[in-house]
């Protein structure tokens, strides 16, 4: 006990000394050293604000984000909400982060995914599976994604016409046009089995958290799947039998020279989220194995020891453990995913940089163009960091 | 005792039916035992290696069909027509045969082409010495500099009877290798002064630190490349005008120079506080306690990750293909844009990629193996 308390002499404050005028003084060294290196920078940044200014008087550019409102003249391919080349520039902007956003929330999905599969074949106990992944992960990780951007695309170009599209599955088409899916007719009885689902969704959690507490007082472990399944499966498609079980496919059809119906995903979008997902999973297959690697190997054994099932050791023991490992370097890979989606403007899918770079082309306001761009951006990234910050302080071991 | 035995024996030999000769242990060493072990251990693994095979083989099986049986390897100037007949069913390597040199060396003078290939060779070398831990002293700062000065010469030209070469003509892999080789170069010691800046004392240089490293994370390399290719000439007095590789250059040492400096401070939060303080103690002023006692540990700790950031931007200086400027992959790009050739694309991003994989592979491997030996002495 008496080792670790404290030399009282240290609890206090040092003591302060007066500033003495010397180069001597450590702190006067600090200011003098601040002084210049921000006088500097600034000094640079100034002079860079003054060619600025003086370059736009001279070359006539207008200043300022009042081109936002104008006519933007500008078609665009795909777009969530309505566009028309008539609409603002302001309007076309925000297509644009719609686009990147659709495209990096679904890769930033099915990269998770894929990659964690990978990750997992990599450890598995068959040779030829974890070796297969070790190679996909070594060759996806070495090539530009750029480069890899541009091949999908050349391959996904180079396919037939859509009257030879290739066929893999019934109703799925693969055209240079792009992929074709059957898609439901969306009627009004999914909108409400839907809204069944999230509402099956909340009751499920209260349950879990009833069950929970319940258990803590009396010990018995409940079963949770029956109502979950019940309010996640049971209670939407009562809802959706209800309102007399729609169900119309809208299956792509041959018509001429194009197809009708379905759900056509671009040669663009497709080639893009093609690029980014399995450049991704190859990084976060990498990301997977180490988290689960970083557990010792006797938390499994004294897992095994209590009599916890394989499925229970790996939910109830490793998997914590390792998320622990896992979510910081997830985030940074979640936070390249969306920043790497801005190559779209290589092979033409409208994303926020290609038409802020149309923009600014023809309004010639470089700067306000690429100040939209990096607002986006780093507006994208902060919230992702946030979230995943949140993420991991939940997931984080509780220390004393 | 031996009594006891015996009783147990007898029980043994009367309770015993008479049976069949039992089968010898399964042998757990030998090739068949391997297979049994890591191919066919449960009925599960048994489908997935049986599944996996097929794949494999079936497609090994088409793509020898694609890229050598069914290919075509040259055509007679120009005339496509063996290529385009082949309707995909196999590769059209003519595309590399004819346009390899332009892949390379982009427009650079045709017989002058020998200065571009062995500035590679030189930056081969470079980064060959500069792996061996042999060289791992002050003096490879000054090899680096004879080097890129020699790549300098011979790339301009204009002395020793070589003719000068405009910039605008340079192109092809050695623009790939001087944007990621001078970037690493000139933003290495710049994210050091940023990593310690960012761990310094003092609150205003701190505070520049951060947001310089936190601003150019949270963008992406594009839209620095457009604001060196757009804005740029903006920000500069009216007549001055830097070229377009050295602004893409700039970019990229910028944006090196943030990410470096993030795995620079990693290092120096990992060595021990005892040894700042020791440091301390010993008298050693600000700079002569970072050059002699801390950087030379921080910076060998994080050579591994130092190696890996260097592939991600070997990887990333290929983006300078959108604002147009001439490297490997804008090469290639550029030539299947020729109407004969063009839809060969496959067939060039394969062998770019290629030659891209061979720098990113040899370099992973190299950090791999760097890592394993600087940890060797924590494993048991």
């Amino acid at each position: 006990m008496s080792q670790s308390t404290t030399d009282p002499r240290l609890l206090r404050a040092p003591p302060k000394r007066p500033l003495r005028l010397s180069w001597s003084d450590e702190r006067v060294r600090g200011i003098v050293w601040q002084i210049l290196v921000v006088g500097v920078v600034g000094a640079i940044f100034w002079w860079l604000w003054g060619n600025t200014v003086h370059n736009l008087e001279v070359r006539r550019i207008a200043t300022g984000f009042g081109f936002l409102w104008r006519e933007a003249g500008l078609p665009i391919a795909e777009s969530v909400i309505p566009y028309s080349p008539t609409d603002t520039y302001f309007r076309a902007l925000l297509v644009g982060v719609l686009n990147t956003l659709k495209v990096s929330v679904v890769g930033i999905i099915l990269a998770t995914i894929l990659g964690t599969l990978i990750g997992i074949a990599r450890l598995s106990r068959n040779w030829l599976l974890a070796k297969l992944a070790g190679v996909y992960v070594e060759v996806i990780r070495d090539l530009p994604l750029l480069l890899q951007l541009l091949f999908w695309y050349a391959i996904l170009q180079g396919l037939p016409g859509p009257r030879q599209a290739l066929n893999p599955v019934g109703g799925v088409y693969l055209s240079n046009r792009g992929l074709l899916l059957p898609w439901l007719d969306w009627q009004p009885a999914f909108t409400w089995a839907a809204v069944a689902f999230l509402a099956g969704l909340v009751g499920t959690w209260l349950y879990r958290r009833h069950a929970r507490a319940k258990q803590m007082q009396d010990g018995q472990p409940r079963r949770i799947w029956p109502v979950g399944l019940l309010l996640l499966v049971g209670v939407p498609v009562a809802v959706w039998a209800a309102l007399g079980a729609p169900w119309t496919v809208d299956w792509p059809v041959l018509r001429g020279f194009n197809f009708r119906g379905g759900l056509l995903i671009s040669p663009e979008y497709f080639a893009l989220l093609l690029g980014l997902v399995l450049y991704t999973a190859g990084f976060i297959a990498e990301i997977v194995r180490a988290g689960i690697l970083a557990v010792p190997h006797g938390q499994w054994e004294a897992a095994q020891a209590l009599g916890l099932r394989p499925r229970s050791v790996l939910r109830l023991i490793v998997l914590p453990q390792a998320l622990r490992v896992i979510v910081p370097p997830m985030t940074s890979q979640y936070l390249n995913l969306t920043k790497n989606s801005s190559l779209a403007v290589a092979i033409g899918f409208q994303d926020i940089v290609s038409i802020a770079n149309t923009t600014l082309n023809q309004t010639g306001q470089a700067i306000e163009g690429i100040a939209i761009i990096m607002l986006v951006y780093l507006t994208i990234s902060l919230s992702i960091s946030l979230f995943m910050n949140w993420y991991n302080a939940r997931i984080a071991l509780v220390e004393r | 005792m031996g009594d006891v035995t015996q009783k147990i024996e007898l029980g043994t030999s009367v309770a015993a039916v008479p049976e069949a000769p039992r089968s010898p242990p399964m042998a757990t060493i030998g090739p068949i035992a391997w297979l049994r072990a890591n191919l066919f251990s449960s009925w599960l693994s048994t489908a997935v290696t049986l599944l996996l095979l097929y794949l494999v083989i079936r497609w090994a099986v088409g793509l020898v069909d694609w890229g050598i049986i069914n290919a075509v390897w040259s055509v007679p100037n120009n005339q496509t027509q063996a290529c385009r007949e082949l309707k995909g069913t196999g590769a059209c390597w003519a595309v590399i045969t004819e346009k390899h040199r332009f892949i390379l060396f982009g427009t650079y003078p045709y017989e002058e082409q020998w200065r571009p290939l062995i500035s590679i060779l030189i930056f081969i070398g470079l980064f060959i010495v500069s792996a061996m831990r042999r060289f791992w002293r002050k003096e490879l700062a000054l090899i680096w500099i004879a080097a890129l000065s020699a790549i300098g010469i011979l790339m301009w030209g204009g002395v020793f009877g070589m003719p000068y070469v405009p910039q605008e003509r340079w192109g092809g892999l050695v623009i790939t290798l001087i944007l990621a080789t001078f970037g690493l170069a000139f933003a290495f010691p710049l994210s050091i002064l940023v990593a310690l800046g960012r761990r310094s004392q003092l609150p205003a240089i701190k505070v520049l630190c951060v947001l310089y490293v936190e601003l150019i994370r949270g963008v992406p390399l594009i839209s620095l490349l457009f604001m060196a290719s757009v804005m740029f000439p903006l920000f500069l007095p009216e007549g001055m005008n830097i070229d377009k590789l050295l602004r893409a250059q700039i970019a990229i040492i910028l944006f090196a120079g943030a990410y470096l400096a993030e795995v620079v401070r990693g290092g120096l939060q990992a060595l021990p506080k005892g040894q700042y303080e020791a440091a301390d103690a010993l008298g050693l002023s600000y700079w002569q306690k970072t050059g002699l006692i801390v950087l030379p540990q921080a910076l060998r700790l994080v050579i591994p990750p130092l190696v890996n950031t260097f592939i991600g931007f070997f990887k990333d200086t290929s983006l300078v293909l959108i604002i147009g400027i001439f490297d490997l992959l804008t090469a290639g790009k550029t030539a299947i844009i020729e109407p004969a050739w063009q839809g060969f694309g496959v067939e060039v991003y394969l062998t770019v990629g290629a030659i891209y994989f061979v720098f990113c592979f040899a370099m992973s491997k190299y950090s791999q193996s760097l890592e394993a030996e600087l940890n060797r002495h924590r494993r048991r």
